[in-house]
């Protein structure tokens, strides 16, 4: 079980407002489920409160989600990217594991291998409070998603929402959507586009949200080696240990040892926040462009049903039948078609201004902590050499 | 044998090398450069010093070829022995401790250059009991590891710089097989460790790695083999001539001198000689388990216990270098594959500032690799052969005390034996067998002898023991001390890399408008 007080680190870059702010306050991890506290400060009438919180779920969250991608209102903007499952198992495992093998180790091993998995736990239970957070956050500060009526209900009513989630049946459903979906976006991105700016930005994100992905992936590979796992500092302890006929070896070992265990401290945490910086951001972006992707799609998919309509009024006023028909269902396909383009066009300038400050923010703080912690290390490298060397 | 070439012309100092060379270039062409002082510190982690040498005079001849078609197994067709002479201990007739020292051109004057001070030498002021009072000043490098012949054997030059009185000369540069190593040690090997010194082992043979490069396998990891056979060869060398005592023998002197040795030929992994080596520490192993001697030194109790311990702390220690080092390759792969990964996302990038700054990241990421790489080098160079070496020399620890066991094991079988010809002399003074009983009291007279001779063998022994353990921790010191400094100081090396590489891009960073 692990709970959390404190707020956390926001990697992408919002503007708040007072009229409304939502945060995770806390969370409380149970055996197989996540609680989240959502905490909200308004000033909007349409609440019964100034400041109230409720308790969340994960599905919850998801249920809010698919919400906004199924309302034809919101078909014009990029709809905020689905926080991911909180996913324990691989530290939980872990966890068994140490203690089933607590008779095989000593004490003192035992008790710093047990620091370190919690240290990563908690590590993970920081990071989807993190997207969790961000997501809630990204809805509040949207002009129009804010409004929306589902994340009101989200937001104070204090009972369960009694989401569950999907059974077998409804994921089939969802699978072959997909499939359809992916089938229609590969036709549909094959229109050209009168508009150079989305023809620009079709071609754009597509490259862009492969390259991101490839990019997660290495990141998290490379980050993932960058957490040694050799027991160098508690073996030269030992050897030092070993060496107590010579006094001074034996402190000279001891030292060594000492070096080595908080180089390995510092080491754990540069890879710590490059994970944060660099491969968070990676999957958040890759997760955000693809929501870009699908809103192109969405105006694509307008697009063609506006031409299409165009065609069948053609027809229509050709054979003279039907034409009030057609004339209404072209209306609706333009209005539908205009209102897409118009507002999905400042929601991809706004995606790029939103995706430029992140990484601006994102690799400033990388760098500045990679050089705190070389220039750390180099301290202790150095004092600690000062004083072998002046030993021998 | 080797084929007879002509002796370069004389006078030509700069030409003395007459090699023939197939398959083009060898591995690393040896440039015969001129005498330089050495750098107080070298940046490159694996050479030691390597200095530059200087042939000297007409004496010096660098013309050991093998010219004959090199069977990869010949050395396997000589005949098996049972008497082969390395399996005889030689008690009496080999060199008793105090020799002289015995030079091989006792012609030639003694040069008494100045020895340069260098980093990896430490003057030893012991004297042993009939030294001539030279202290150890002695630099040897092996290095230049050339591909000679069909068969691409590996021929490594041993280049010595000393003052020492023994010596000939100040400078000595000759070529040898990995084989003459081997055999090397084994003399060696057969002549001092059962009286109680630690002779320091050769490198381990590989018949893969030696193989790999014998077909002319030219990839990274023969490379990396050559190279780490060439670091061990020198340090084997090294360990050897700093023993006062090894440094005298006359193989020893041969070795580094000589321009030719014989082939030895028993050192073949897959040889008779070696099947009966393996056979032999087989029944040794046996017998350990069954001499149960009475320690009467506590010493030698307590100081076996801690090369146990220590044997078995070095092993673990060994083992986690090596995954330290095996870590450190998988990041830097990782983060090469990062690196390319991070400059296409920055060329698909359409925001200029963040492009630019995506790809700088990417070049930040791939000089990182490059560094991870060095570091993993200098963690293996440094760290993880010395503590092999240690593993390997513990091991010739524990055969001397091992042998120091059968020596006491000897003397206890000879008391037995003696005693029981007692009472069977006894005995035939009743019956009425004159001659019988002049044998037996002849027999008595020699085992007396013998006993006394094996409780003298015994003692020696020991103290030898005692003294080689006491030279070899104080050694062990030294050697650790230094490796461990050396490999500080290349981590510092890293951070202060690391440091201007992120340096550099901060900027760019904030540069993103």
């Amino acid at each position: 079980q692990a709970k959390l007080g404190s707020p956390r680190a926001v990697n992408v870059d919002l503007q708040t407002d007072a009229t409304l702010q939502v945060d995770i306050s806390d969370a409380l991890s149970e055996r197989d489920k996540v609680k989240f506290t959502v905490h909200t400060k308004s000033t909007l009438p349409n609440f019964k409160q100034n400041e109230f919180s409720v308790v969340r779920q994960h599905e919850e969250f998801i249920w809010l989600h698919d919400s906004f991608v199924e309302n034809e209102e919101y078909a014009g903007y990029i709809i905020p990217p689905a926080p991911p499952r909180p996913d324990f198992d691989a530290s939980r495992e872990k966890l068994q594991k140490l203690g089933e093998g607590e008779g095989s180790m000593t004490k003192e091993e035992f008790t710093k291998m047990k620091q370190e998995l919690e240290a990563e736990y908690l590590a993970i239970f920081k990071k989807t409070v993190a997207m969790h957070e961000v997501f809630l956050c990204r809805v509040a500060a949207h002009p129009v998603l804010r409004k929306d009526l589902n994340f009101h209900v989200f937001l104070e009513y204090n009972q369960d929402l009694s989401v569950r989630g999907k059974n077998k049946r409804e994921k089939m459903e969802d699978f072959f959507k997909n499939v359809v979906k992916s089938a229609d976006g590969v036709l549909v991105a094959g229109v050209k586009d009168v508009d150079d700016f989305f023809e620009h930005e079709k071609t754009f994100l597509l490259e862009y949200h492969n390259r991101v992905k490839d990019a997660s992936a290495k990141s998290d590979r490379m980050i993932r080696s960058h957490k040694s796992k050799s027991p160098l500092s508690h073996n030269l302890h030992v050897l030092g240990k070993l060496f107590a006929i010579y006094m001074d070896l034996n402190q000279f070992f001891l030292k060594v040892s000492e070096l080595f265990e908080k180089t390995r401290k510092i080491e754990a945490r540069v890879a710590a926040d490059e994970d944060l910086k660099l491969a968070d951001l990676l999957k958040y972006y890759l997760r955000e462009s693809q929501a870009a992707k699908d809103l192109l799609y969405r105006r694509g998919r307008a697009l063609v049903d506006y031409e299409n309509a165009n065609k069948a009024l053609d027809r229509a006023r050709a054979k003279n039948k039907d034409v009030l028909q057609a004339e209404t269902s072209q209306q609706v396909c333009c209005q539908k078609f205009e209102k897409i383009s118009e507002s999905a066009k400042q929601e991809l300038i706004d995606f790029k201004t939103r995706r430029v400050a992140a990484f601006r923010k994102n690799l400033v703080e990388l760098a500045e902590l990679e050089l705190k912690h070389a220039k750390g290390n180099l301290q202790l490298l150095q004092s600690c050499l000062g004083v072998l060397k002046g030993d021998t | 044998m080797a084929a007879e070439m002509e002796p370069p012309p004389l006078g030509d100092a700069g030409q003395t090398d007459f090699r023939e060379i197939e398959d083009g270039e060898g591995f690393f062409v040896s440039t015969v450069t001129t005498l330089e002082s050495p750098e107080p510190s070298s940046p490159d982690p694996p050479s030691m010093p390597a200095e530059g040498i200087s042939t000297n005079g007409p004496k010096q001849e660098d013309i050991s070829l093998d010219d004959d078609p090199e069977d990869l197994f010949a050395e396997a067709t000589e005949e098996v022995s049972l008497d082969s002479p390395e399996r005889e201990p030689i008690l009496s007739d080999g060199p008793s401790p105090a020799i002289t020292p015995v030079t091989p051109t006792a012609m030639l004057t003694p040069r008494m250059g100045l020895g340069t001070a260098e980093m990896f030498e430490r003057s030893l002021d012991e004297i042993e009991e009939d030294d001539s009072g030279d202290t150890f000043d002695m630099h040897i490098a092996v290095s230049d590891p050339e591909k000679v012949g069909t068969f691409n054997t590996v021929l490594m030059y041993s280049y010595i710089k000393t003052s020492m009185t023994i010596f000939s000369k100040n400078e000595t540069t000759v070529r040898r097989r990995f084989s003459d190593f081997l055999g090397l040690h084994s003399k060696l090997a057969s002549r001092y460790l059962h009286i109680g010194y630690i002779v320091p082992p050769a490198p381990e043979k590989s018949i893969v790695g030696m193989t790999k490069v014998k077909v002319g396998k030219e990839d990274l990891s023969s490379a990396e083999f050559v190279e780490k056979r060439r670091s061990a060869l020198e340090r084997y060398l090294m360990r050897t001539v700093k023993h006062p005592i090894l440094l005298k023998d006359p193989d020893v002197m041969m070795f580094l001198e000589s321009s030719e040795l014989p082939r030895a030929v028993s050192t073949q992994a897959l040889s008779g000689a070696g099947i009966l080596r393996m056979v032999n520490k087989a029944a040794d192993a046996v017998n350990k388990m069954t001499i149960k001697m009475n320690e009467s030194d506590a010493w030698f109790e307590e100081k076996h216990q801690q090369f146990e311990n220590l044997d078995l702390q070095l092993r673990k220690l060994h083992a986690s270098v090596e995954c330290l080092v095996c870590h450190r390759k998988e990041l830097s792969v990782n983060t090469a594959s990062f690196a390319k990964s991070a400059a296409m996302l920055g060329n698909s990038e359409d925001h200029t500032a963040l492009s630019r700054a995506l790809s700088q990241l990417a070049e930040v990421e791939e000089k990182i690799d490059q560094l991870h790489q060095d570091q993993a080098y200098a963690d293996f160079y440094l760290f993880s052969e010395l503590l092999g070496d240690y593993v390997r020399l513990i091991t010739a620890v524990k055969g001397v005390f091992d042998h120091r066991m059968k020596t006491w094991s000897k003397w206890q079988d000879t008391q037995l034996l003696l005693q029981k010809k007692r009472e069977a002399e006894s005995k035939l003074q009743f019956a009425n067998k004159p001659d019988k009983l002049q044998q037996a009291q002849d027999e008595i007279k020699e085992l007396e002898g013998k006993v006394q001779q094996g409780e003298k063998d015994f003692e020696l022994i020991s103290k030898t023991i005692r003294k080689e353990v006491s030279r070899f921790e104080k050694e062990r010191v030294k050697d650790f001390k230094v490796v461990i400094i050396k490999y500080l100081e290349s981590l510092v090396q890293t951070q202060q890399q690391l440091i201007k590489y992120w340096e550099a891009f901060l900027p760019e960073a904030k540069a993103i408008a």
